[in-house]
């Protein structure tokens, strides 16, 4: 009988080393070559689709708003988006204006996270001081604005919660004066460093086939040349009335997406100022009664791509069915086309190119739905307690005290 | 295409569909028995070039359904492919992953949460249920109570 050919297998994961989240990569290597990769994901299931079934439809945003920290503008938009266009529900003009500024503050500070990663995964570590640095005060805004830095939750069913105080706007207009300054200098540092361009130009290429094939959606899909955008193809909130570009390139490599990222950011200020200059006055919510019987889609496009959204009504307070699609769980799967056959370094960097996000990809089994058991702070604290005592009596570590140490 | 050149392209599939039926301007829904779903989904991807968004299970009490959404983006629609599975005891459908790669990872969680079978498709192991979730338990489905 004939041995068969064992191959080495490197694990990464399941809490991932660099991207520091919960997903498990096994690549089967030939030397330095990548030859297949298996992907375990769901190690971080929170069970929203199903939550979302037995809560009433003006919670939901605030659930969603949490299936990611980053998109906790987008989740919701979708589905109120979706919820909308079940009820037929005209949104004023000035939540709509709202609605674009808050999220095209969220794409700012998004693609400035990822650009910092960005420079970090490939040891730049002043690109990801410098990119967070410039990152910061576009939460500050955020904050000023909704009273949080993420999770704003600042949408519902017919308009927003939180107007833009007009008295806000000299100030934000200020920051963005300087965001834009110092994303500038950044973006001409990046794109002038050969370094980078020997190190990012031509590795992980997804090919404009393929990116069609995999469906990918955002900066993946408009690096590789595809150029669609939900906020230019199918405009929501006050898109429609704002001057802007789709930015495309079509390398498809990991520089492709990094300077389509970059260039947005710069799309987003100015989308933000034009907002606030022609922001109209009026009211920022109607009242909303009830949600007939029916089914709606909503999608939006979150920094990663189209987030989108199904609901169906039965005409109760809460949705029978509410289905969840955000960006990655497309964006992911493209790593079968972009990195086989590439070097393992390169592997890791092109699966980080699409800003994966896997609190967003998993939404759906129940948390310890085995013999369920939930437990609170006060319990994982005495769980945690009695953790480090049975570790300290199997070690015949003696303990020590505060109160015990002599100090000075 | 334009509007009128894709409504005349989605009429050729006309025979394999029980309706089409629109909701708002940019919401269109083409209703089908689950054993034609395989050849609609094919003619949506391949003939009308249609972005695949997404498949959603849904258990409607007195059959399954799943739900295929498409974008044509050039106009901004989204179009839905709703198959119907009227046999509650043994649910399937047959796989879009041979043509359509980026169904695959939704119809192993569609397998996973609602228990329903796909039919050839290349890699029908778990993706969202853990390994040691129990053989048979399927979260999505409304017996299951949270």
């Amino acid at each position: 009988m004939k041995e068969s050919v064992r191959k080495p297998i490197i694990a990464i994961g399941p809490f991932h080393p660099l991207q520091e989240e919960m997903e498990f990569f096994q690549l089967t290597v030939d030397g330095e070559t990548v030859t297949d990769i298996n992907v375990r994901i769901s190690y971080n299931h929170r069970g929203i689709e199903k939550i979302s079934e037995s809560l009433q439809f003006d919670q939901i945003p605030y659930l969603v708003s949490r299936i990611c920290g980053i998109c906790s503008a987008s989740h919701p938009l979708a589905y109120i988006q979706a919820v909308e266009e079940i009820a037929g529900i005209e949104v004023p003009d000035r939540a709509r204006y709202v609605r674009t500024i808050i999220n095209e503050l969220e794409r700012i500070h998004s693609h400035l996270l990822w650009v910092g990663l960005g420079g970090h995964f490939i040891g730049y570590d002043t690109v990801f001081m410098w990119a967070w640095k410039y990152r910061e005060p576009v939460l500050d805004l955020l904050e000023k604005i909704t009273g949080n830095r993420n999770n704003y939750g600042n949408v519902r069913v017919g308009g927003c919660r939180e107007d833009i105080p007009d008295e806000l706007k000299p100030e934000i207009l200020k920051e963005l004066d300087i965001i834009e300054k110092k994303t500038e200098m950044l973006t001409k540092a990046i794109l002038d460093d050969p370094v980078l361009h020997a190190r990012l130009k031509g590795v992980g290429i997804l090919s404009k086939e393929d990116a069609i094939n995999y469906a990918v959606t955002g900066p993946t899909a408009r690096g590789s040349g595809v150029d669609i955008d939900v906020r230019h193809d199918d405009p929501y909130a006050a898109y429609g009335d704002l001057d802007w570009k789709v930015i495309t390139q079509t390398e498809g490599d990991v520089f492709a997406k990094a300077v389509v990222r970059l260039l947005e950011t710069f799309e987003s200020i100015n989308m933000v100022r034009q907002a606030l200059e022609k922001l109209p006055d009026g009211p920022i919510a109607v009242e909303v009664k009830e949600i007939p019987p029916g089914e709606g889609c909503g999608h939006a496009e979150a920094p990663r791509g189209e987030t989108f959204h199904y609901v169906r009504s039965d005409g109760g307070n809460r949705p029978v069915r509410h289905k969840v699609r955000a960006p990655s769980y497309v964006n992911v799967p493209s790593f079968r086309a972009s990195c086989i056959g590439q070097k393992i370094a390169d592997v890791t960097l092109t699966l980080a190119a699409v800003d994966p996000c896997y609190s967003c990809t998993e939404r759906l089994a129940v948390v310890d739905g085995h013999n369920n058991v939930i437990h609170d702070y006060d319990a994982l604290l005495k769980l945690s307690r009695e953790k480090t005592a049975r570790i300290s009596k199997e070690l015949g570590y003696p303990g020590l005290k505060m109160e015990d140490l002599e100090i000075g | 295409m334009n509007r009128e050149e894709l409504e005349n392209k989605l009429s050729e599939i006309k025979g394999k569909l029980i309706s089409i039926e629109q909701t708002t301007d940019n919401r269109i829904y083409l209703l089908c028995e689950s054993e034609n779903s395989y050849a609609v989904n094919k003619f949506l991807f391949e003939d009308v070039r249609c972005r695949f968004v997404i498949a959603s299970g849904i258990d409607a009490e007195d059959c399954f359904e799943v739900l295929y959404h498409y974008a044509y983006d050039k106009l901004g629609l989204i179009i839905t492919l709703k198959a119907f599975i009227r046999d509650r005891e043994n649910p399937a459908i047959e796989s879009i992953a041979p043509f359509l790669p980026a169904a695959e990872w939704i119809e192993r969680e569609i397998h996973d949460i609602l228990g329903i079978d796909i039919k050839n498709h290349p890699n029908l192991e778990r993706l969202i249920l853990a390994d040691d979730w129990p053989e048979g338990v399927y979260p999505l489905r409304k017996e299951v109570k949270k």
